[in-house]
């Protein structure tokens, strides 16, 4: 007989936040769009429409002092870990008053909390796929050397493409050797902007590359946001426990191109509608439905407040100014500092349980 | 004070810093137990442990990467490349992630990156290296390349505190050739400052690294033929010290660049680009680079012989700006 599995101790409440979680990343993506076809979003827009429940359900299995290190389509796992949503509008929109001050893109943010502060660590990626990875496994070795109490989880998302790279090779055999409190998340979304999985990669399931580096792996169903969670709660309990590195394969669809511009015409239909009736947001209404943890109404009142979170916040950053060209050549280096390594983190309504 | 050689001078200041400070450590392929190739990181592992003297898999991103990330948690990495050629193996790293950190996202990344460059010691095309050009264009990092034992030691203590990553280019030719006179004092070398080490009136060598040791022996070579040359080790390739350099031009109204990387597309053109634009009414002369050949690095002596600066070249540069 098997033990319980971790979500059976999950509270309404909880479950109801994740919910809001997952919905809101939805909600501001959309807003995004409007955004976008404003021609307000500054270069392009990369949406996790279909992951955004496998995003939610890894990132709520972490502390929250524990570090993320996510991917552009983790949308889910920024909604999680409290990151406000006018961060994100700001950063999209190129704002003088965003994380990045205008000098990089979309989810590209850093957040360094004070030392013993209960906050996240958050360190968005760069353009260079798999780079995350190292770095990474060094903020699970750095907070491991200031002996930092609780111990601290890194998490860190990866795409199947991304997981081709020699960085990410590189970096995982180095947090496996050195028992690193890591947990990558790779996440099968069959396409790596146009190219099928099966161009990217021989085995035959993408946790199967952790079997290089002699860690354990799992794959799980990643449009079922209970599923996710409880294995990856499983591997963060074990990291931080000093069992080291962890590999989590998701199972999910990228339900749109890589960007707005890409029709992702590249994908069969009839795989999309395959995917379509498999929306994680939709299981997840059901299954809180069928538990008992939250009636219709419950869910539907979510709906209306992250919509309406998510519009009230896009609105307050669209007419924020964008960055003075006079400081252009500022804050290349010490002693001239510009940005800052600071997001302004938000609790949820349905936090009383964390 | 002690006459020690420069390599143990580079050791000394790990020893010092990681001794002062706790964030400190090494990281590194066979930096531990073996105490790295040339020997440099000898002896850390028995007092500091295994924890702060961290041997890696062969994994250039991996080691880098991690340093950026351990200082994001308040680390200060010092990262040993085995050999300086590895470091293209994490250009992406130190390009893209380290160097834009601070103006992406006021994120400094505060790591040194060390290893032994430069040739003359029978190398070949992979274990020569002066990567300097490779790096120049790419605001973010600083840059130094010391040419005695006791800027070796000043300089590496500067750089593992400074808050910016730092490309910390070691001669391996001078690793045990040159000896000097070494404070056990904690001391300093600011980064961004030359040294004129040899002040002469006719013509300005601009040079750094063991190239110090080839323009010092051309200027008392130019000396006996009355020609007084001033030698100036730049130290810090990044940020420059233009003002030093200007200086010395305005003084002597000849340049001469020498530098031990490749020809084209090095530092000789950007310090050539400099003193053309902010002096050019001082010249009195073309302004003239010295330095390696356009090919790969050969591999027989009488090859990089040939391939190499030298002293005879140098004076005979040297005579051609005076006799201009």
């Amino acid at each position: 007989m098997s033990a319980e599995p971790p979500s059976a101790t999950l509270s309404s409440n909880q479950l109801l936040e994740m919910y809001y979680f997952a919905r809101l990343a939805r909600d501001v993506e959309e807003r995004l769009v409007i955004l976008f076809r404003q021609s307000k979003v500054i270069g392009g827009l990369y949406r996790s429409l279909g992951q955004e429940g496998e995003s939610v359900g890894t990132a709520y299995a972490l502390a929250r002092h524990d570090a993320v290190l996510p991917l552009i389509r983790n949308m889910g796992a920024l909604m999680t870990v409290g990151v406000r949503p006018l961060e994100i509008f700001r950063q999209y929109m190129a704002k003088g008053t965003s994380n990045s001050r205008g000098r990089d893109l979309n989810i590209h943010i850093v957040h360094l909390p004070d030392r013993g502060a209960d906050e996240p660590v958050i360190v968005g990626p760069i353009s260079m796929l798999g780079d995350s990875i190292p770095v990474a496994a060094g903020i699970a070795m750095g907070a491991r050397m200031r002996a930092s109490a609780p111990p601290m989880v890194a998490m860190a998302w990866i795409g199947d493409g991304a997981t081709s790279t020699g960085a990410f090779h590189e970096g995982l055999n180095f947090a496996a050797v050195q028992r690193l409190p890591l947990v990558v998340v790779a996440e099968d979304n069959k396409y790596a902007y146009s190219t099928p999985i099966a161009k990217q990669m021989a085995v035959a399931s993408i946790d199967e590359r952790a079997a290089a580096y002699g860690i354990p792996h799992v794959m799980v169903d990643g449009n079922d946001m209970l599923a996710v969670y409880d294995a990856a709660k499983t591997m963060v309990d074990a990291a931080r426990d000093g069992q080291g590195a962890q590999l989590l394969g998701v199972d999910t669809m990228r339900m749109q191109g890589h960007a707005q511009h890409d029709d992702a015409r590249y994908v069969p239909k009839d795989v999309l509608e395959s995917w379509t009736v498999k929306d994680p947001i939709a299981r997840f209404r059901k299954t809180l439905l069928d538990r008992g943890a939250a009636t219709a109404a419950d869910l539907d009142g979510v709906d209306r407040m992250t919509r309406e979170y998510a519009a009230a916040e896009a609105d307050l950053a669209v007419d924020e100014p964008m960055p003075d060209p006079a400081a252009v050549t500022r804050g290349v280096y010490a002693g001239d500092d510009y940005a800052i390594p600071k997001v302004e983190l938000v609790r949820s309504p349905f936090s009383g349980d964390r | 004070m002690a006459v020690i050689t420069y390599l143990e001078a580079i050791r000394q200041a790990l020893f010092d810093e990681m001794g002062r400070d706790e964030r400190v450590f090494v990281i590194g392929e066979d930096v531990g137990a073996y105490g790295g190739a040339f020997k440099v990181t000898e002896g850390l592992i028995d007092r500091f442990g295994e924890a702060r003297v961290i041997d890696t898999p062969i994994s250039e991103q991996a080691i880098v990467g991690s340093a950026i990330g351990a200082s994001y948690m308040g680390m200060r990495p010092v990262c040993e490349i085995q050999f300086i050629d590895f470091i293209a193996c994490c250009f992406d790293m130190l390009t893209n992630f380290a160097a834009t950190s601070r103006y992406r996202n006021g994120a400094g990344a505060s790591i040194v990156v060390r290893g032994p460059s430069g040739g003359g010691v029978g190398g070949g095309p992979f274990h020569s290296l002066n990567p300097e050009a490779c790096f120049l264009n790419t605001p973010g990092l600083k840059m130094v390349a010391p040419s005695t034992a006791y800027d070796a030691k000043g300089l590496l203590k500067a750089a593992i505190r400074d808050d910016d990553p730092v490309l910390y280019f070691e001669h391996k030719f001078l690793y045990r050739r040159i000896k000097d006179e070494v404070p056990d004092d904690d001391y300093v070398v600011p980064l961004g400052k030359a040294d004129v080490k040899r002040a002469g009136t006719d013509v300005s060598i601009v040079t750094f690294g063991a190239m110090v040791h080839t323009a010092l022996d051309a200027a008392a070579r130019l000396a006996q033929d009355g020609v007084e040359a001033e030698v100036l080790d730049l130290r810090t390739l990044a940020p420059l010290d233009r003002e030093t350099i200007l200086a010395s031009v305005a003084k002597t109204s000849r340049a001469l660049l020498l530098y031990e990387a490749r020809r084209t597309g090095g530092i000789g053109g950007e310090l050539a680009a400099i003193i053309a634009e902010e002096a050019f009414e001082y010249l009195d002369a073309p302004i003239l680079r010295i330095a390696s050949a356009d090919t790969p690095v050969p591999y027989a002596p009488p090859l990089e012989a040939a391939f190499l600066p030298s002293v005879e070249k140098v004076v005979a540069g040297a005579k051609s700006l005076v006799g201009y």
